[in-house]
């Protein structure tokens, strides 16, 4: 271009448009940092709010007293699922159990792994209603961690859970659904930069 | 592409030490607004075409139940790109052309304020859609999971995955880069007397979807690095099995989603605010509510985002709030709407081409806004979701809404750009053919997604086949109308009724504003000095400008 000399008054218009361009580079910036923190954003509210059935208690051993409440009977049913609809055979050895709450009950789940190789599975949970969530403490459940299986190996997987006597009134089903996904690949890509 | 618009008359130049450039490097190197505007257009023409023989193929494919051209999995990837490419590659830089033209002729400056980056946000785009178009060749075919993208289901694509994420960021980064660009020129250049409120609706909208752009682009490339990672990485952002959550997704997206819809509105809602007020001989009514709406707009479009997953299982508070923050928008809408009508009631009316459109503009788009309540009511939408009636309703907003408004802009500019006007009669049948063959097109899918036919289904059960033929012929016959449209502004460009440049400054009888006061065709470089802006937005001319001055 040519080189014209720049009158003070251009100057200081390049620099405006320099300082406004940087201001809304930084919002660019933030603004895809918000995608990212919308993340972590919406896993607090989903915790706060019960959303999607997941609470704390659903996937961490809880310390419970057991103070049972035998004057109410609530139905606990249990679903299974495998994504994908391969790699296990997967279900509770019994469709619903009746339940008082306040007082611990034990079930068994059975996967067999279907496939001639080992795999890994993760089991999440989900609960309806979601203000069951809460009130649904697990000591012991085969979701807390990932479960290898050799293959076509059959386990009997146990979960020992509660439904604490606060479950509303107006609750008397709750549903506990684990889904199991396959996560080998998950698994060792996880543990090779460990090793 | 090398047509020399604005620059065979031999006069009138010599004291301007640059023109243009000679042959293809012109368009290769140009820092020129009105270059790149012309570019940009042409640019969305091509992905219009693209995307419109996609569509075709389609429609073609529903015209019969069975299946009879091509098979569902390549009627999936024809879905998704034909949104993706009509989104980003037709009805954005179609936009974003118009703002290189006419906003720094109607705030009074010479360029944009960024020329360097705006030649690089614009061949961003070339390689971007090349990229993406390249992937139906490739091994398990191009993206099919539909433009929304949703893991898991996205993160199946085949090879074609990693080039669908990567021309999303070029994409993203070439609006941004325009956006950013338009921010600067209009806060910072604006020419003396030119204050925000007298600003002309199309500039004031244009600011507004800038900043829209800038919010939400980089959420979307947050968005799809995200699942990029998922796939490759082992990340678990949307992936259950590591504890993610697909639903996610669809929050984030839709975070980006829904602004952008508002992106693909709110400069077609500034180009009718110029046309209307034209040929009714009438100042535009209402202008300050006019620019208080488009903001309201633009704020509330960030907080009803999940209006569009109300099947995903959000709890009935949230349900409660997303339906009624939708129907809120109504209200500002609604103004807008009569404020048009106010501004034609009692005009001086007279029907030229971009005038016809523009109305059309205000009632058909006034229908998908209709249908856009229907679908605002949550219990409703069980029932709608996924169905034609959505597909209905953003084909209404989108092709009479968003693309009769660019079409409208450029009968209504284009006298402005190249100094000829277009042909009138050929301008008509093109309005009436149009119109009708969109309603024909898209009026029966209402009552196909009421009985219950999803969309991006490429068989469907025989009581639909009536209403899904009388929407392939409209289909076609508004594809072949736009032949009219393409001959009329290639006629202009390169003068096909004669070379003459016969055009007066003002053009229509009834313009206002900076642009109108600049010759036609509009030469290189315009307002080079900036104007002095009287109260009319008209230039203040000679002795007065003298006197303002001391």
């Amino acid at each position: 271009m040519a080189a014209e000399p720049e009158s003070p008054e251009q100057n200081s218009d390049r620099r405006t448009r320099r300082y406004t361009t940087a201001k809304l580079l930084l919002v660019v910036a933030g603004m895809f940092g918000f995608g990212f923190a919308l993340v972590p954003m919406y896993n607090a509210l989903c915790q706060l709010t019960n959303l999607n059935g997941k609470d704390k208690g659903m996937l961490v051993s809880s310390n419970v007293q057991e103070h049972e409440d035998d004057s109410r009977e609530v139905t606990v049913q249990f679903l299974t699922t495998v994504n994908g609809g391969r790699v296990w055979s997967f279900a509770a050895n019994q469709a619903q159990i009746k339940v008082h709450p306040g007082k611990l009950y034990t079930v068994m789940f059975t996967a067999k792994n279907e496939e001639d190789n080992a795999v890994v599975g993760q089991a999440v949970p989900s609960v309806v209603p979601w203000s069951a969530a809460r009130h649904l403490h697990k000591t012991e459940c085969f979701c807390f961690t990932q479960q290898p299986f050799a293959a076509n190996e059959e386990k009997q997987m146990p979960v020992r859970f509660m439904l604490d006597p606060d479950l509303p009134r107006d609750v008397n089903m709750v549903t506990l659904s684990y889904t199991f996904f396959d996560v080998t690949q998950l698994a060792q890509s996880v543990s090779k930069p460990k090793s | 592409m090398a047509h020399e618009h604005a620059h065979d008359d031999a006069h009138g130049h010599d004291d301007h030490a640059h023109g243009p450039d000679k042959g293809i490097m012109r368009w290769i190197k140009t820092t020129n607004h009105k270059d790149l505007g012309t570019l940009y257009l042409f640019f969305s023409f091509t992905m219009f075409f693209i995307g419109g023989l996609m569509s075709l193929v389609i429609r073609a494919e529903l015209f019969q139940p069975g299946l009879q051209f091509v098979d569902p999995e390549l009627f999936n990837q024809f879905t998704t790109m034909h949104a993706l490419v009509m989104i980003f590659g037709g009805v954005m830089p179609g936009f974003v052309g118009l703002a290189n033209w006419m906003v720094p002729m109607m705030i009074g400056c010479s360029d944009l304020a960024l020329p360097r980056v705006n030649n690089w946000g614009f061949w961003l785009l070339p390689f971007a859609f090349t990229m993406l178009l390249s992937t139906f060749f490739l091994p398990g075919g191009a993206p099919a999971g539909g433009w929304t993208i949703y893991p898991p289901l996205v993160l199946q694509t085949g090879n074609s995955f990693p080039i669908l994420i990567f021309a999303i960021h070029l994409m993203g980064i070439s609006s941004i880069t325009g956006a950013i660009n338009i921010v600067v020129t209009i806060l910072n250049m604006r020419a003396p007397g030119m204050t925000l409120l007298k600003m002309p609706l199309f500039v004031w909208t244009w600011l507004i979807t800038a900043y829209l752009l800038i919010a939400v682009m980089p959420v979307l490339a947050g968005a799809v690095t995200m699942l990029l990672t998922d796939k490759y990485f082992g990340t678990s952002f949307f992936n259950a099995a590591g504890g993610g959550d697909p639903v996610m997704f669809e929050h984030i997206f839709w975070f980006f989603g829904h602004p952008e819809v508002y992106i693909m509105i709110l400069p077609a809602f500034g180009i009718i605010s110029s046309i209307i007020p034209t040929f009714a001989r009438k100042p535009l009514f209402g202008y300050a509510s006019m620019v208080y709406a488009v903001a309201s707009i633009a704020f509330l479009s960030f907080i009803v985002w999940a209006h569009h997953m109300f099947t995903v299982g959000i709890p009935l508070a949230g349900e409660l709030f997303f339906m009624f923050s939708t129907m809120l928008i109504a209200v500002p809408t609604g103004v807008k709407v009569f404020n048009w009508i106010a501004t034609m009631w009692g005009g001086s009316m007279t029907y030229e081409t971009p005038m016809l459109f523009a109305i059309a503009f205000v009632f058909l788009f006034s229908i998908g806004g209709f249908s856009g309540l229907s679908l605002a009511l949550a219990p409703v939408d069980f029932q709608y979701h996924n169905t034609y009636f959505v597909v209905a309703h953003f084909h209404y907003v989108l092709v009479p809404g968003a693309v009769f408004s660019i079409i409208a802009a450029i009968y209504y500019w284009i006298p402005k750009w190249t100094g000829r006007m277009y042909n009138e009669t050929a301008g008509k049948w093109h309005f009436w053919l149009s119109s009708i063959f969109i309603n024909v097109t898209f009026f029966p899918q209402h009552f196909l997604g009421l009985a219950g036919m999803p969309r991006r289904i490429p068989d469907y059960a025989v009581q639909f086949t009536d209403f899904n033929m009388v929407s392939t012929v409209g289909a076609f016959g508004f594809f072949v109308s736009q032949f009219i449209f393409i001959f009329n502004v290639l006629a202009c460009c390169y003068g096909w009724f004669g070379r003459t440049r016969n055009v007066s400054n003002q053009v229509w009888e009834g313009a206002t504003g900076l642009e109108w006061s600049v010759p036609s065709p509009a030469p290189y470089h315009t307002f080079e000095d900036q104007p002095l802006v009287g109260d009319d937005g008209m230039p203040v001319h000679g002795d007065a400008v003298a006197a303002a001055a001391h």
